[in-house]
């Protein structure tokens, strides 16, 4: 679904990340972890067309079309999706309109009809009501005055709306309570199918308990320096990042 | 001729088409008025309170009083085109400053309130006419002065002791002549005695595309407990030229709220003064004014804290796109007798594109020592991340930046109490900046 080839990208000038190479196919979970200021982030911002990031080298293909070409817009349209780190805040535009215009966009750009408010109305509620989301959050404005583990459940409100193709979660696990958690890992769990992907990028193994992960990759330094099974995920919980580092810094002696 | 020479000769031809009008109190003050314009000059920049706004434009055309000008037939259908409805209300119409009582509409009132005209309210209720027009203007400028000197109507709205009117009141000023370039002199009265309440929604308007002036003084007295709400809503041409004093005077426990929307014109300045001469005053100032083109808009606020315990609010924003100018001078003196006064003051601009600018001051001047006094401006730009964010959801970028223009504003357009009346300028912002409504 998702082919990276030797990525490279700039923030500000300065080199990000420095060649990342990885395939990430339909029905698959893929886990990154990774020091703070290894480049997860930014990972995430390139694919879905952040333009602060600026891509130097590499090719990205998405289903076969060459992503890095597209508008983040288009990207959404044909199937990205990113739950931010920090997800904005956006007063006078509720939940309901946001996520509704948002939607008949990524419809329209599929030849699908727009909802009717009707409809629209019984599916959020529906999907808010899985995450165990108060109904009046619906009415209220993008994110303003949510608490840190109501933006990210609102963020996997927007995903199960929205039902894209290749998901992206950054650290939402962090700020969640261990039964928002499980709230938030039941959504992706339900939602998961075959002809659907997630990059998980996280900080903790505590997570991929509930998310399971075929695959875990290590991001240092703008690189993936190592890749594993989720088995990979209960060593760097038991170890640190420590020896990965070193065994990456002798090998490159 | 120069424009001053100009109005001077004009007036004796005004005075002559009067008639009995001529004997009268308000012709009385209109004779000493036109009096000391002669004496006094239309501002300039060297003028501190004119430093960012350059009045040339206005004074360098000869604008013809609109008394002496073609008169305008406006139809009922065309009204409905302006006034903001969805909600009950009454309606006073003007018409190049003149009241149309065929167009007006006003409802069941209670005894003794008077919603009207001034005209008429100089001969009906003539000592309360007498005892407060043109008593607390301060700061009179020659652009007051020729607004005094060629007034002739204006709303006028009397609410007696212990009275609330339920509806508000709309008062639509429709402005403009396609046959000459006129000057349009509305002068307004609101006097709301004690323990009364109100709210009035003055909606400017311009029709026809030859420039004019609207040149337009505004009196409000808020006795004691009394609560009036404002709505300044400047809608005007693009190329047209407006200029407001709005002059309050409050009364202990009083509370005024003026909310001052403007979507522009090639010059606009609005002058919004209020006294607080009482304790437990409350004043809030709310601005929002979003221009374009070559639009120059200059907010001029004075809050005059003079008797303690009282708080000030003000929040004014601006969304600049193109050229345009905006200035916006907030000026705040808290007396020495005024202690314990609250009085904050917000200015945040945003720019839209890289040609339109900002003039921004605050002008504190605090006599008392224990006052609690906050102000603060920023100017930015739309914010890139949140702009990302809302694409990355599939939204066009156009209506992306569309929403972040109603995340900013948001604070402002929340505080409008009537329902219909947000929305609706909700609308008129994106139409007016050209962009994707939300
Ligand atoms: N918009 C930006 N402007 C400047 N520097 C940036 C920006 N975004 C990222 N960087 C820099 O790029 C590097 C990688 O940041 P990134 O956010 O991708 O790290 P991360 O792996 O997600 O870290 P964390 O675990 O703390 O979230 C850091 O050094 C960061 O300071
Ligand atoms: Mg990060």
């Amino acid at each position: 679904m998702l082919v990276i080839k030797n990525l490279k990208a700039n923030v500000e000038g300065k080199e990000i990340l420095k060649g990342i190479n990885l395939e990430i196919n339909a029905g698959e979970i893929h886990a990154i972890m990774g020091p703070n200021g290894s480049g997860k982030s930014t990972l995430a911002n390139v694919l879905t067309g952040n333009e602060n990031y600026e891509v130097t080298e590499g090719e990205v293909l998405f289903e076969g079309k060459n992503l890095l070409e597209m508008d983040p817009e288009t990207r959404a349209r044909e199937g990205m999706f990113l739950a931010f780190q920090y997800p904005i805040e956006i007063p006078g535009v509720s939940n309901a309109t946001f996520l509704k215009t948002a939607l008949n966009e990524i419809r329209k750009y599929k030849g699908q009809e727009e909802v009717t408010p009707k409809e629209f109305l019984s599916l959020i509620k529906e999907k808010a009501n899985l995450l165990g989301m108060d109904e009046a959050m619906i009415s209220r404005y993008v994110n303003v005055g949510f608490s840190g583990g109501e933006k990210k459940r609102n963020e996997i409100l927007q995903m199960l709306m929205l039902e894209p193709k290749f998901v992206l979660l950054d650290e939402t696990d962090s700020g969640l309570d261990i039964d928002a958690l499980k709230i938030v890992a039941n959504g992706v769990n339900i939602y998961k199918n075959p002809d659907t992907a997630f990059l998980v990028v996280t900080h903790y193994q505590r997570l991929l308990n509930y998310i399971v992960p075929d695959f875990v990759h290590v991001l240092y330094k703008g690189r993936i320096i190592k890749s594993g099974t989720k088995e990979l995920a209960l060593e760097l919980e038991e170890k640190g990042y420590d020896w990965l580092i070193k065994e990456e810094e002798m090998e490159n002696v | 001729m120069n424009s001053k020479s100009f109005y001077i000769e004009k007036f004796v031809d005004f005075e002559k088409q009067l008639n009995g009008d001529s004997k009268t109190f308000f012709h009385n003050l209109r004779k000493e008025s036109i009096k000391k314009l002669n004496e006094v000059d239309f501002p300039t920049t060297k003028n501190e309170e004119w430093k960012f706004t350059d009045v040339t434009p206005i004074i360098e055309r000869n604008f013809i009083p609109s008394n002496l000008s073609t008169k305008i037939e406006i139809s009922k259908n065309e009204i409905d085109n302006y006034i903001f409805s969805g909600f009950d209300f009454h309606l006073l119409v003007f018409v190049n400053g003149n009241f149309v009582e065929g167009l007006s509409k006003i409802n069941e009132l209670p005894k003794n309130v008077f919603v009207g005209n001034l005209k008429t309210f100089q001969k009906e209720k003539e000592n309360l006419f007498k005892d407060n027009i043109n008593k607390f203007l301060v700061n009179e400028t020659a652009f007051n002065l020729l607004n005094t000197s060629f007034a002739v109507d204006g709303f006028a709205i009397y609410v007696p002791k212990n009275v609330v009117i339920e509806k508000p009141i709309q008062v639509l000023f429709i402005n403009g002549s396609e046959k000459e370039n006129i000057l349009v002199s509305p002068r307004n009265l609101l006097i709301a005695e004690e323990n009364s309440q109100v709210s009035v929604i003055s909606n400017y308007r311009g029709i026809k595309e030859e420039k004019y002036f609207s040149n337009i003084v505004s009196e409000i007295f808020i006795d004691k407990n009394a609560v009036v709400d404002y709505y300044k809503v400047q809608n005007e041409n693009d190329n047209s030229f407006h200029i407001e004093k709005i002059q309050a005077y409050q009364k202990e426990k009083s509370v005024f709220n003026q909310f001052n929307i403007t979507f522009g014109g090639e010059i606009v300045r609005n002058d919004i003064n209020t006294k607080l001469d009482g304790e437990n005053i409350e004043a809030h100032l709310y601005g929002l004014y979003m221009i374009n083109g070559n639009q120059h808009v200059d907010n001029h606020t004075f809050v005059d804290h003079a008797k303690p315990n009282c708080m000030s609010n003000e929040l004014y924003k601006g969304i600049l796109d193109e050229k345009s100018h905006g200035v916006f001078n907030g000026k705040i003196i808290v007396r020495q007798d005024a202690q314990k006064t609250n009085a904050y003051q917000q200015n945040k601009t945003i720019l839209l594109s890289k040609g339109a600018t900002i003039d921004t001051k605050p002008q504190l001047e605090i006599f008392a020592d224990d006052v609690k006094c906050s102000h603060g401006a920023t100017v930015g730009h739309l914010d890139e991340v949140s702009e990302f964010y809302i694409r990355s959801r599939g939204v066009p970028q156009e209506l992306a930046k569309s929403m972040l223009i109603r995340a900013f504003a948001n604070d402002v357009i929340e505080t409008i109490k009537i329902a219909e009346l947000k929305e609706q300028i909700n609308h008129l912002i994106f139409q007016h900046l050209h962009k994707i409504e939300i």
